[in-house]
This record gives C-alpha cells, structure tokens and sequence, in this order.
C-alpha cells in the first residue's frame, strides 16, 4: 500500500474573474522509503503540488490520501496537526529565526506539538538531531554565525525533530553551491536510506534530480514523465544498490 | 502550547530586536508613568487641598440650643438655655465619628489694654481642644491655656491676629495683662494668622479664654449684652433693681426653687449652660454618622421622646463640604482623563509597532504554520507578545512615575501621596491595553495563509 496517494487531483486558481488551472488531474502513488523527485520548469504545478503534498493547500478536486487517510479534507487545525507530527518541510531559504540559537530552532517545533514533552527532553532531542547532522559543536550558534550549509542542515534537524515518516525539501540546494549541495544531498540520502524517511524533493535542476531514486516531471499541470516507478516492485536490495549508484554519480 | 513556553516565546521573539521592543513600550511607560505620577501627585494635592478645606471648618459640625417658643411665637435659635458642659463630655465619649469637640460660651464686649480699646467680634470661652477643632494648632507665640486652667477659671486669654494689632501695635503681648469688664486677664499665647472665613469675616478678631472663666467672670452677668453701648451702661444697671422689668433683663441660671426644695437641699444647684457645642468630625465622610450619633446621644442625655422636637439644633458645613467633594471629584476626573488619553495613544503605539512586526515576520509565522502551529498559536504567541511587551513598559512606568513623583517630592516640596491602587490600576489597564491592541495585529497574523507567507519578501 502506498504511503501517498493522489488520486485526479485538480487545482484552480481564481485571480479576479479569471480562473487559473495549475494542476490538471495529477494522479501519483508514493511508496514508504522512497527518495523522489518533482521536476518541472517554473509554472510548470510543481510547487503547487508540494503544497498539496504537504498539506499547506487543500485541492479544488480530487483525493489525497495518506496513510490510509483522505486528508485531503482535513481542516486547518487537523492539517497543522499533521504537519507537526508526519511532515518535516525544508526550505530554500533555510527559514531559520535570526537571533535564536540552532538549538532553539531546532526544537521550535516540538513546541507545537499535541504532546508535550518537557524542556529537558526537547534539547535533549535536539542536540540529538543537531548531532544526526554533524552539527553537535554548533549549538549555540545563531544562523548569522553559520555557512549556508550549516544553516540547511540546522534546518534539516528541524524538519527531523517530530520524526515524521515524510520529509518535504522545496529547491533545498537553490541558495547553496555545488559542493555544500551535494553534501546537503548526500544528507537527504543517507537519511532515505537509514532511517527510511520517505522524501520528496522539489527541483528545477536536473543534477539535484539525479540524487532521487525516482524522478516526476511535471509540466503545465500534468505528469508528463515519471521515470523509476517500478522501484516500489522491485526488491529492497536493489533499491540501496541504486542508491549507492547514485551517490557515486554526485 | 503551555502557556510557560509561549511567554518564553514571546521573550525571545522580543530579544531578537531588543531596540525596537524597547521604542515599542516607550508609549505605554511614558502613559503609565504620567498616571502613577499623576496619581501621587494629584493624590498629594487632592488631600492638601481637602485638608486646607477642612481648616477652614468643613468638618465642623456646630451644635446650638433649641428653639423657644411661646404661643406659636418661635424665639430664633440659642432662646433655651440646654447644653450642658456635660452633653459636651458626653459626646466626646460617646461618638466615635467625632474627633474632637469644644463647648463654647461667647461674649462680646470691650477688650482693654493701657489706653487701647477694642471689641472682638468673637470673645469665646472655650477648651484647648477648640483650636484642634477648628484645626489651628499654630500660634505664633507663646502657649495654649491647659485643660487645667479652665477647670480653675483661671484668668488666661489668648488673643487673635487683629486683636493683637489693634491693641499692642507691634509689642509681645505674651505676659501682659489685658482688662475684659475690669477683669484683668494673662495673655499666654497669640494665635496664628487665618485670615477670613469663606463669608468674608475676619477670623483673627478673637480672644479665647477658659470658658469657665468667661462663663464665671464675665458673661455671667451679661449673657444677653452683647451690645458695648448697652454694656458700658451695665455696670450701673447691675445695681438698678427695676432692670428685671425690662426684656434685655439677664434671665436667670438657675431654676427657682421651692421653699421646701431648698430646705430639704441646701447645696445650691449649680446649673450651668454653655452657648453652643463645637465639634469637629474624624472625616469629612464621616460627618453624616457623626451628626446621628451626637442627635441619640442629645436625645437620650435630654431624656426626648421619639414623638418629641429636639431642645437642640445641629448644623454641619455643608455648602463647603460640597465644595470640597466636588474639587475632589474634579480632580480625580481631570486625572482619569489625562490618563486614559495617555494609554490610548501608548496602545496605539503598541497596535502600530505589532502590525509592523507581524508583516515583517511573516516568514516566521509560515514557518510557525508550516511545522504545525495552528492559527490559534499564532495568534496567542503575538497577544502574549503584546501583553509581555505591556506589562514590562507598565512596570517601568511604575518605576518611572514613581520616582518621577519623588523628585517633584524632593525637590518642589509638593505633596505627594502613594497610590497603590492607581498601580494596581496600572497593571490590569496595561495589560488590557497589550490585549486590545495586540488583538487586531495577532488575528491579522493568524489569519495569514502559510503558502503566502512562506513565500512573502
């Protein structure tokens, strides 16, 4: 069964009287322990679907299952609610709180969360995660003090923290270059493939893409490529194989 | 969200731009600081003013003898003769609202000094407790006669402003001995200056004596002449047998008694009346209670029945005790103004800088959005702000007003009271204002869509 599940999935933008269509019918299964990849030019519905994806948008029609769930249908609350606990989302900009400490960022959004643990515990967790990204002797330091690296990865932490199965990375290398990328990438693969987080990366570049064990090119609206699909078929052995495969490309 | 870790929230957030946090509450701890100072200030002022009112006799309550009447002719106010110097004593046990009281026996007659003559316009045969009455505790020289020399009649006066100036022309009175009726009196002390009350007559023309020895010495046999032409004449009319046919005749103190009551009491009963009961309430507030009290404690010691007219008359201040609850009111409204227009413009302030704020961390409340806050963290995390941020510009405005009005304290020798409740007041008001103007800006935050705001420039 799948982890994701889009099924016709419509979405329509309404800008004064006109109406803008940007998704037209997307229909996708995402298996647990994918690495994948959304590709599109600009306007293509590529971020359109992400937001969808990652319950930040809600589609005009269609459904969108995961786990077993319609949330598609979900209100705002219940959709903040999901995003705290199954979602981690990074972003081009880092968006990281200036003048708070990597280990204040990354435990913001346990702060959100239904339930609470206690502070202890929450930097506890933190320096954990700080750690899970080579990061344990940066704590302190405020993203200003930080390489652009260093700063995705304290964003990386973050989006771990609440240790959710699916992880959201919209244009996670536009604002790095290429050396800090492909470590930044190399990060989203080893984490695909220890911990069996499932994530979706969000591209324009086709070298970003290539780090994805499956590529989905989008174009005005509509899958128009979705190249590795048959992967959730094929046997586990041969998934880490491909993924070796891909790091040594990078 | 526990409430502990969003005001922890909200600290940091306003660390993160310590200047402007500061500039922010500078509205509200400039407005809460001119209120508390305001407050002490007028507060200092309001009860000097209260007590200069209250020196001019506002909480002076004036108790005068009933009326006489004789076929369905009234003889105005003081025609019977029934206080007692004992309905005095008793009221000052037995009324607690009354802090103090006086019993008065006036005269007015001619006052002698070497070649010098005067009449005061009051000469009042009382206790040392009438100055503390009529709050005129200050003499500008000498002494108060004691409780003693009224018990003695002792022949001690003190003498008013004027009197001292009509007589002595710049000489010390104190020591010298003055001539009331060809009794000759001590002057002890000499009054301080209080100028004239509100209807415009001088209140230094006095001469205050023992009202024993007034009572004894001097009214004793003129109790009715208060007229000086009239009185020069007196001395030869004391003499004159037929003076009991005329109706400025003196009327006698003492009720006659029979044949066979005098010979089964041979002590001559001393009745003594006294011309009027000074007594001053404990606060102007308290006058009402302080006029029943003194109406049972009359009643009963007169022995009047319910159904029965009172034999006495009370009379309080009540035009300047109007007076005086009105300045107050003023005041206090005059403050209340000044105090909410200041914390109106110090929340505008507020609500001005948190929407400034909210627009400019609209990525941060995406961000907030995207890992799961719900609009209503949103909007709980900029009321908090809002309210931290008010509360902590309250408190410096505490300080601030407070020391403010310690200065002016210190340094300008204005009254100054302290206000607890107008800090009180301060505190809930600031925090209201954090919370009202706050709101507007924290459910503009909430209401932000995370897809625009993560993506906001």
């Amino acid at each position: 069964m799948a982890l994701i599940e889009l099924k016709q999935i419509f979405k329509t933008y309404h800008i004064g009287n006109m109406r803008v269509p940007v998704l037209k019918g997307v229909s996708l299964q995402i298996a647990a322990g994918e690495l994948v990849a959304l590709m599109g030019t600009s306007g293509s519905g590529k971020s359109t679907l992400m937001n969808i994806l990652g319950c930040l948008d809600r589609p005009t029609s269609g459904e969108y299952w995961l786990n077993q769930k319609e949330v598609g249908r979900f209100s705002a609350d219940d959709r903040a609610n999901l995003r705290n606990r199954s979602m981690g989302f990074v972003f081009q900009s880092f968006n990281l709180l200036a003048r708070a400490s990597a280990l204040e960022n990354v435990i913001m959004p346990l702060s959100y969360a239904t339930d609470t643990i206690s502070d202890r515990e929450a930097r506890r967790r933190g320096r954990e995660m700080l750690g899970r990204v080579g990061l344990d002797d940066r704590l302190d330091h405020e993203p200003s003090q930080l390489s652009g690296g260093q700063q995705q990865r304290v964003a990386i932490a973050r989006a771990l923290i609440n240790r959710p199965p699916v992880l959201f990375a919209d244009e996670p290398t536009g604002n790095l270059d290429s050396n800090t990328s492909s470590e930044v990438l190399r990060m989203f693969q080893e984490l695909n493939r220890e911990d069996g987080i499932t994530i979706i990366l969000v591209t324009h570049d086709p070298m970003v893409a290539q780090h994805a064990d499956r590529i989905i090119r989008i174009s005005d609206g509509v899958i128009v490529d979705d190249v590795g699909y048959r992967i959730e078929q094929k046997p586990q052995a041969v998934i880490a194989g491909r993924i070796s495969d891909s790091g040594d490309i990078s | 969200m526990t409430i502990h870790r969003t005001v922890r929230t909200a600290l940091q957030a306003l660390r993160r731009n310590p200047m402007r946090a500061l500039l922010t509450t500078l509205g509200i701890v400039i407005g809460v600081g001119a209120v508390i100072a305001m407050m002490e200030i007028g507060n200092g002022s309001s009860s000097a003013i209260k007590k200069s009112i209250a020196s001019m006799g506002a909480n002076t309550i004036l108790i005068l003898p009933g009326t006489a009447a004789s076929g369905g002719v009234s003889f105005g106010s003081g025609s019977v003769m029934t206080l007692t110097p004992q309905d005095y004593e008793a009221i000052l046990r037995e009324c607690p609202s009354v802090s103090s009281a006086a019993p008065m026996v006036r005269a007015r007659t001619q006052v002698v000094y070497g070649n010098r003559n005067w009449v005061p316009s009051a000469i009042a045969g009382t206790t040392p407790s009438f100055l503390e009455v009529r709050d005129w505790m200050d003499l500008s020289e000498g002494e108060v006669f004691s409780d003693r020399d009224v018990l003695n009649a002792n022949k001690v006066c003190m003498l008013g402003q004027t009197l001292v100036r009509e007589l002595f022309q710049g000489e010390s009175p104190v020591g010298k001995e003055i001539r009331i009726k060809n009794v000759s009196f001590r002057v002890v002390g000499v009054l301080g200056a209080k100028g004239a009350n509100m209807m415009g007559s001088d209140q230094d023309d006095i001469l205050i004596a023992p009202w024993t020895t007034i009572k004894y010495r001097i009214s004793g046999s003129t109790l009715t002449m208060t007229n000086q032409s009239s009185s020069t004449s007196e001395t030869s009319s004391t003499v004159n047998t037929l003076s009991k046919l005329y109706p400025g005749s003196q009327q006698s103190l003492y009720p006659v008694k029979s044949e066979i009551q005098a010979a089964d009491n041979p002590m001559p009963v001393r009745f003594t009346n006294i011309d009027q009961i000074l007594t001053a309430a404990a606060t102007s507030e308290e006058i009402p209670e302080a006029i029943e009290q003194i109406t049972a404690t009359l009643r009963e010691r007169h022995r009047i029945r319910q159904d029965e007219a009172e034999d006495f008359t009370i009379r309080d201040m009540t035009e300047m005790t109007k007076t005086l609850s009105s300045t107050t009111k003023l005041m206090t409204n005059l403050l209340l103004c000044v105090a909410l227009i200041s914390l109106l413009v110090g929340g505008v302030g507020i609500m001005n800088i948190m929407l400034v704020s909210v627009t400019e961390r609209t990525r941060e409340i995406g961000l907030r959005m995207a890992v799961g806050a719900r609009a209503r963290d949103i909007l709980r995390q900029f009321l908090v702000e809002s309210v931290v941020l008010c509360l902590v510009g309250g408190g410096a405005g505490i300080l601030l007003g407070h020391g403010g009005s310690q200065l002016v304290r210190l340094f300008l020798n204005w009254p100054v009271e302290n206000s607890p409740g107008a800090i009180a007041a301060a505190v809930l008001v600031s925090a209201a204002v954090g919370i009202i103007f706050g709101y507007y800006p924290a459910w503009r935050a909430s209401r932000l869509d995370p897809i625009e705001a993560l993506r906001y420039e």
